[in-house]
């Protein structure tokens, strides 16, 4: 069974839809990865997922369930912290200023009253040498401000995985950092969520870091699930125009481009000028009358919702 | 020659935090007023009224003078200061709990919370806070203790208000949601990470709240609604010593020259340090 499924997640500001129908499934331990372009409503299923929508957002159908049980306001405040974590993007930001890192990272287990903050305090120590900082006793004491992004960013996936939670949803979590750290950060989250059994929601433009990191793709554009897949299929048969069209959007070295580097043509158009139907015709070059009308995501293992689907060779 | 020129720079800046000094020599005068005031501040010596200061009698000084009942108006002085501070230190701390607790509830909560908490807020500083602390006066009575919680009543609105804007501010940032995603409810949100960080301008409205404080409770006994005789209160001192301005004019200028230096030194120590937290940010 799975650990978390979304059936039908719709989000809105007021009468505005940002997030249409999303379905979204992951089982234990498995590592997914939410793609999509900027605002194409990744952030705001996954806050959903987390009950952290800002004022203003509210989910206005579908279900979330964890363990087939739906996730209430009151089930999600036990979670958050056991067995659900979430990771941002703003390493620096995300941290309070003015409170010590070592007490940050043990706060999941003070909040949910289950350690003394003197075994939260060891805890967060042990932590923090896993996440791989130097130092973590000197450093437990130390403010934000006295640390690197990127040991932030350590320091924000010590607190999330101090728990042992079961789902870790991490939100973009190393966009902000520098490129030459950013495959080591991932690389080391990958690698404790593994060990714990966490399975992880992982959002993200890159796909070079789906590839590596991933074992199945969620692609969203406009605020829907455009294809679902393992992926190896996925990388090696996208059928989705618009999954194809950000598969070559990646550099690669073993085959130097013989054109520039591939851009989508035109802009994600903002929620309020989504067209009818199949949200991508605008920007797709195999949009026909018929993708004026909604299409289901459909398929077993590979879903794609798409009236042309991309032929498989 | 720079150990000269960081020394002065440094000295430079204590003394440029000289309110914060003045202010704590008042604090300290209050605390110590029993081993500070020459002579007992209810002792009345009948002999001796409406002395001039300096005026000696068997080996007592009477430095500023003594009042219509011949107490010594220098000690009545040094625990007005007692009387003034503790007024004023418990008004602040409790108006300021309330109302930091309201503005808070309200900016983060938001919602019906919001709406409520904050429509009441603006009904009580619609009031003149002097007009409502006097007929609520009327209504519980004077005395240490009502006076107090007449303060508190009228002026936690204020607390409100900042708190409010504060916490609005501080909602959204990062932190605080990642503390949310951690497990953390909502009172260990706001206590833990919210107001922290929000202390800063709190603690610059407790200091002007302190000031004017102050100033209430002395226009309060002025007025007879305040503490109540004997205590020695700046306020009634000015009150009693207005009938004697002409003959006896130490009897209302010194508690009144307290008073003035009390309310200065904690609106410009409230300046300054609004001032830091503005570079600050
Ligand atoms: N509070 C809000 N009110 C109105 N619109 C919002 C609000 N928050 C987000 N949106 C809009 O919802 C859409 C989806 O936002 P979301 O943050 O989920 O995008 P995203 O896929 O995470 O993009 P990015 O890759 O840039 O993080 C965007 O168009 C955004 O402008
Ligand atoms: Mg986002």
């Amino acid at each position: 069974m799975s650990l978390l499924a979304v059936e039908d997640l719709s989000v809105q500001a007021g009468p505005l839809s940002l997030v249409d129908g999303v379905d979204l499934d992951i089982r234990p331990g498995e590592v997914v990865a939410l793609v999509g372009e900027s605002g194409s409503g990744k952030s705001l299923t996954a806050l959903s997922i987390m009950g952290l929508l800002t004022e203003g957002l509210s989910v206005t159908g579908g279900q979330i369930r964890l363990d087939g049980t739906p996730l209430t306001p009151a089930r999600l405040q036990r979670l958050r912290g056991q067995d659900l974590a979430m990771i941002f993007q703003e390493p620096v930001s995300s941290l309070n200023p003015l409170m010590p890192v070592g007490a940050q990272v043990a706060e999941s287990l003070v909040a949910h009253g289950r350690a003394t903050p003197q075994e939260a305090g060891r805890e967060a120590v042990e932590m923090l040498r896993r996440v791989g900082i130097p130092e973590p006793e000197r450093r437990a004491r130390q403010l934000p401000a006295e640390l690197s992004g990127g040991m932030c960013q350590r320091v924000m996936i010590a607190a999330a995985l101090i728990s042992r939670p079961r789902l870790l949803i991490a939100d973009e979590p190393t966009t902000a950092l520098d490129v030459t750290i950013q495959a080591q950060i991932l690389a080391l989250m990958g690698e404790l969520a593994a060990e714990a059994g966490t399975a992880v929601l992982l959002i993200t433009h890159d796909m070079g870091v789906v590839a590596e990191l991933a074992d199945r793709v969620c692609v969203m554009y406009g605020g829907r699930v455009v294809e679902q897949a393992p992926v190896g299929p996925l990388f090696a048969a996208p059928r989705h125009p618009y999954t194809a069209m950000l598969l070559r959007t990646i550099p690669r070295l073993d085959d130097p481009p013989k054109e520039e580097l591939f851009v989508i043509r035109g802009n994600v158009p903002s929620p309020r000028d989504w067209p009818e139907g199949c949200r991508f015709r605008s920007r797709c070059p195999r949009a026909t009358e018929a993708c004026r009308s909604r299409p289901a995501l459909e398929g077993d293992d590979h879903r794609v919702a798409c009236f042309h689907p991309m032929e498989t060779p | 020659m720079s150990a000269a020129v960081s020394l002065r720079a440094r000295s430079a800046r204590a003394l440029s935090w000289w309110p914060a000094w003045l202010l704590g020599l008042l604090v300290l005068a209050a605390i110590f007023a029993p081993w500070l005031a020459p002579m007992d501040p209810d002792r009345q010596n009948l002999l001796a009224r409406l002395k001039d200061p300096g005026f000696e009698t068997r080996g007592a000084t009477y430095w500023l003078g003594s009042d219509e009942l011949g107490r010594d108006v220098l000690s009545r002085v040094i625990h007005g200061a007692r009387v003034s501070i503790s007024v004023a230190v418990l008004s602040v701390l409790l108006s300021g709990a309330v109302g930091v607790a309201v503005g808070m509830l309200a900016g983060y909560l938001r919602g019906w919370v919001e709406t409520v908490l904050m429509r009441l807020v603006d009904i009580f500083l619609s009031i003149p806070a002097i007009l409502l602390a006097i007929i609520t006066v009327a209504v519980l009575g004077p005395g240490f203790v009502n006076v107090i919680l007449v303060l508190a009543l009228t002026r936690w609105p204020r607390y409100a208000r900042v708190a409010y804007g504060q916490t609005l501010a501080i909602a959204d940032r990062p932190f605080v949601r990642l503390s949310r995603a951690m497990g953390a409810g909502t009172p260990r949100v706001l206590w833990q990470h919210i107001l922290p960080n929000i202390a800063g301008p709190l603690l610059v409205v407790a200091t002007l709240e302190f000031g004017l404080m102050v100033l209430f409770e002395a226009g309060l006994s002025f007025l007879g609604l305040g503490v109540q005789p004997p205590m020695a209160s700046w306020g009634a001192m000015l009150s009693v010593g207005r009938n004697y301005i002409a003959t006896a004019w130490w009897i209302a200028t010194f508690p009144g020259l307290a008073l003035f230096l009390l309310v200065l030194s904690a609106n410009m120590l409230g300046d300054r340090m609004g001032d830091v937290i503005g570079k600050g940010r």
